[in-house]
């Protein structure tokens, strides 16, 4: 996992000193998008080759959405919290 | 919101090839999602360090604006918390990691699949998916009720890119250097939080 983290960290320094070469900013952008698609395609096939993820497709889903619900309920009360505080006083 | 679709065709699509065994043996043995993904990651840095928004946001820091980032955070993980809490399934730990994806579902997914497995990693795809397109239908209700920082806590790490146009058309373009700032701090902090998590 520290590779992982190291990489993009490498990348950050790279991108920040190549960000005026559109060309090369266009082609990283690309490639990026075909890394995404790959993975999620892998990501697809070791699932589908998974038979206790299909079986129980219908319950992973349910969870998937109400864990979100409670993840942006939390997030936007929190937000609201914030917004009250420190940033609508300064509105008007 | 096209993104997302071509994503899930590419996910789909490997959902069926493994099903109906259309890959031959030697695909299915040997795993590339290890490589890809360290090429991903740098690519990803890659597109932090070059985004051109990045200076702007560099300039605006303040106290008021990194508060932003951290509410998102700390209301994700309240709100995944009491999810913990009232079923059996999914644990604190699994929980608190599908949350950190903060809408960044591509990432995630593939991050958690690697360091916990497919079933959390599927779990991450589908709910940070779902939180993009919350956000999407769901701006201008919160935007309204919630106060201006509300869609862009809602939105997580897409806020600097696929939900800012309709972030930006409903709390106001001068909301729009906070909600791209809030997005790249989480899109940085992901990879960070997953990690330390699992």
């Amino acid at each position: 996992m520290i590779t992982v983290l190291v990489l993009m960290t490498a990348g950050i320094a790279i991108g920040w000193i190549l960000h005026h070469k559109e060309k090369f900013i266009k082609i990283s952008n690309e490639l990026t998008n075909w890394a995404i698609y790959l993975l999620l395609f892998l990501l697809g096939l070791s699932v589908g080759t998974n038979d206790k993820i299909i079986n129980n497709f219908d319950q992973i889903g349910i969870q998937a959405i109400v864990i979100t619900l409670f993840a942006v309920a939390g997030s936007v009360l929190v937000s609201w919290l914030t917004y009250i505080v420190f940033f609508k006083k300064n509105e008007r | 919101m096209k993104g997302s679709i071509i994503i899930l065709a590419f996910f789909a699509a490997g959902l069926f090839a493994g099903i109906y065994n259309f890959l031959p043996d030697f695909m299915l043995e040997n795993d590339y999602s290890l490589y890809a993904l360290y090429l991903l990651m740098f690519l990803v840095g890659i597109g932090i360090g070059s985004n051109k928004k990045s200076i702007d946001v560099i300039k605006a820091v303040n106290f008021k604006i990194i508060l932003v980032p951290i509410s998102v955070i700390v209301g994700t993980y309240i709100g995944v918390s009491i999810f913990s809490l009232i079923q059996n399934e999914l644990s604190f730990i699994d929980s608190i990691a599908v949350g950190s994806g903060f809408g960044y579902y591509s990432l995630s997914s593939v991050l958690i699949t690697e360091l916990s497995g497919e079933q959390l990693g599927v779990i991450a795809l589908l709910s940070n998916i779902l939180r993009e397109i919350i956000t999407l239908l769901f701006t201008p209700v919160f935007a309204k009720y919630f106060g201006k920082l509300a869609p862009i806590s809602s939105g997580g790490a897409t806020s600097m890119d696929t939900t800012l146009p309709i972030i930006t058309k409903y709390i106001g373009a001068d909301y729009a250097i906070i909600s791209v700032f809030s997005g790249i701090v989480l899109t940085i902090l992901i990879p960070f939080l997953i990690a330390f998590i699992l």
